[in-house]
């Protein structure tokens, strides 16, 4: 194995934005009774970009709004407030036409390669669904596509009239990497897409990303709370805690020197498999439970939980996600100090 | 084969047979079962086809188990502290008002906040990690002799994940409570097990001291799976090393080894005969006629 870091991307657009989002708020109302008239705050209000040609992981506890986030962004739920603009046009302003054109090139993998793919279409009519949706190919053109995107994807163009069901995780995985590639995209939205599957097979899911990156020069937003995966995979990696992004640096740096606190413990806990290296690590083990997003704590929202809270600063002041060394934000009032 | 006090690790890939693997390890399957050629029969039915509900009905007082979706495990309708004390009343160990007086100190020991007020609370009032600490609960509650975790962990977040392991392991230390954990992470194991059981289709392929087994592995599945997962304490990047293909079907699994097909260390007599599983080391056996120290080592099989 080379000790080269063969992952490092010099294309001169690196540097640029593809996608930038700018503060996103996405609430869910929930209905009558206990919690009439209040919100599921999933995401409050997000500022962050997406270079062009990179892969940005987000990470964060269940439930803090990763999903929502991708959604929003990926254009399949209307955001509550704010912007996401793509090679800056501003995708919460457009409509009809425009819109779904830009959409073409924003897709989405989800995690669950059983509940995501429908189980009455065969994994050609899968595949080529975004093909009719946006009307570009039919007949053999279309036929010619699907067995292309196929392959590129693993799989074997003659399956195209079988079911999802007869396929396993990993396939089926297969199977939405190529409906999500189908359309050409330039942007992918991928949330948790090895999760569900087994161990062996995720590295085969893990390398094809990869491969399908350098190959189509894909920028992707990958979802996950694996971090071992997120650190393996990604440039940069943003944090995520209660809606809100707690920090966002490259990759490496994020690893080496965490600044916030919430990242600190999160990396901290995260299992090592050498059992020489896991009987000296020790993990900074959170008290407490995650807040609820319809009520999140005042000041710093992470202060319920925080090791190194002084108050009343941090239950009264919200810390901004601000640079504390060169393309290092975070959002803390003592960064750096655990 | 379990020791008493020991923490078992049984790692393998899904519908593996780690499960059931766990039950007849212990010998809990009752006395009409019988061992056919790697599968389990009991009452005339293989055993990797019951029902958690028909599992379930194996544990007794001397064993717990915890499953990996608490949702399915408790009762959506009655009050988790109720149910605690119903798994202890059921058991007959303690009587009815013991059992009451022991609930809150059962959900203290699991760390849950305020353990008066959350007694009171629904399932769904629980957050996925607390949820997953109640079945813990619920399974310490008879104070077994062993706990069988099949993927506590896996539905939970590393913070959360972090707690539980911790739990898992004062458990061990003060209450000499044996621990099965049955997993696909392999870091869990690591940080947790003294001693691992490494499955494939059904069958145990290598077992052995944790440490060895990481340092040492001799089966190329387990070899595999070790250079297959991306490590956060990786400074370089590699490509992921992948296991091609997929798991056997068991219903009409390949001839000889049954991890031939996608092995790359494989020889000719792989596809003929089955290897037995036997010593390689100290305390440590596999199931392989080549073993990684002659397949690194570039060497021919000597059988
Ligand atoms: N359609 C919806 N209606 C109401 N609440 C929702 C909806 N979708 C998500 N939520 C809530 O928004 C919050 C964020 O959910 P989201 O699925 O984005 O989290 P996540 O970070 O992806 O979590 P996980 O890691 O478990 O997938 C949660 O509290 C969730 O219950
Ligand atoms: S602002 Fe205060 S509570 Fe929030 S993370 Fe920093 S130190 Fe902790
Ligand atoms: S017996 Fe042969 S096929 Fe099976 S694991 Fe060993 S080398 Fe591979
Ligand atoms: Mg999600």
């Amino acid at each position: 194995m080379s000790a080269q870091d063969s992952h490092v991307k010099q294309s001169p657009a690196y540097e640029m934005a593809l996608v930038r989002v700018e503060d996103v708020v996405k609430h869910f109302p929930i209905g009558t009774g206990l919690f009439g008239g209040q919100a599921v705050r999933a995401v409050d209000g997000v500022s962050f970009e997406v270079r062009s040609g990179e892969t940005l992981g987000l990470v964060g506890e269940s439930g803090c709004g990763k999903s929502t986030l991708g959604r929003v962004i990926a254009q399949l739920q209307p955001a509550t407030a704010g912007h996401v603009f793509f090679r800056d046009t501003d995708l919460v302003r457009l409509h009809g036409e425009k819109l779904r054109r830009m959409r073409q090139q924003m897709q989405m993998i989800f995690q669950d390669p059983y509940a995501s793919l429908n189980p009455r279409m065969t994994v050609g009519d899968i595949i080529g669904e975004p093909l009719q949706n946006f009307g570009i190919a039919r007949g053999k053109e279309r036929e010619r596509r699907i067995n292309e995107v196929m392959r590129t994807c693993g799989l074997n163009p003659n399956f195209i009239r079988r079911y999802p069901h007869e396929f396993s995780g990993g396939q089926r995985q297969r199977i939405g990497i190529a409906r999500a590639l189908v359309l050409n995209p330039t942007f992918i939205v991928a949330d948790e897409p090895i999760s569900a599957l087994d161990v062996s097979i995720q590295a085969q899911i893990v390398n094809l990303l990869e491969d399908l990156q350098d190959r189509f020069k894909l920028t992707y937003l990958f979802i996950a709370h694996d971090l071992s995966v997120v650190r393996h995979l990604s440039d940069r990696v943003a944090v995520m805690y209660l809606g809100k992004i707690v920090e966002i640096a490259d990759s490496k740096e994020i690893y080496l020197n965490p600044l916030h606190p919430y990242t600190k413990a999160l990396l901290s806990s995260i299992p090592i498999p050498d059992p020489d290296l896991e009987a000296q690590r020790e993990p900074i083990l959170l008290k407490g439970e995650i807040p609820s997003p319809v009520n999140p704590p005042t000041g710093c929202r992470f202060h319920t939980r925080c090791p190194i809270a002084q108050f009343p600063k941090c239950s009264e002041e919200e810390p901004p996600l601000e640079e504390k060394a060169a393309g290092h934000r975070a959002a803390c009032h003592f960064a750096g100090q655990l | 084969m379990v020791n008493k006090g020991e923490t078992l690790g049984i790692v393998g890939e899904s519908g593996c047979g780690k499960s059931v693997t766990a039950l007849s390890v212990l010998r809990l399957i009752p006395e009409p079962g019988r061992i056919v050629s790697g599968h389990i029969w009991f009452k005339d039915r293989d055993v990797a086809s019951y029902s958690r509900e028909e599992l379930r009905e194996y544990r007794g007082n001397d064993v717990s188990m915890i499953f990996q979706d608490p949702m399915t495990s408790l009762n959506p309708v009655l009050r988790v502290g109720f149910q605690i004390k119903e798994a202890m009343v059921a058991h007959e160990r303690f009587d009815n008002k013991t059992a009451d007086e022991r609930v809150v100190p059962m959900l203290q020991k699991v760390r849950i906040s305020d353990p008066k007020e959350r007694a009171k609370n629904y399932p769904h009032q629980f957050s996925g990690g607390m949820r997953q600490r109640a079945m813990i609960a619920m399974g310490l509650s008879n104070e077994p002799d062993l706990l069988i975790a099949d993927e506590p962990t896996t539905a939970l977040d590393v913070t959360v994940q972090a707690q539980i392991i911790e739990l898992l392991r004062d458990l061990n230390r003060d209450m000499g409570t044996a621990v099965v954990l049955i997993t696909h992470n392999l870091a869990v194991v690591a940080s947790l097990c003294t001693r691992v059981i490494v499955m494939y289709a059904g069958r145990i392929v290598e077992s052995g001291p944790t440490r060895q087994i990481f340092n040492s592995p001799q089966h190329p599945y387990t070899w595999s799976l070790l250079q297959s997962i991306p490590r956060i304490d990786s400074t370089q990047h590699d490509k992921l090393l992948t296991i091609a293909g997929l798991p056997p079907d068991l219903s009409n699994p390949p001839p000889g080894c049954l991890f031939h097909p996608r092995c790359r260390f494989r020889v000719d007599r792989c596809s003929k005969e089955e290897p037995p599983l036997e010593e390689v080391g100290p305390e440590q056996a596999a199931r392989c006629w080549v073993l990684m120290k002659n397949a690194l080592a570039g060497a021919e099989p000597v059988r």
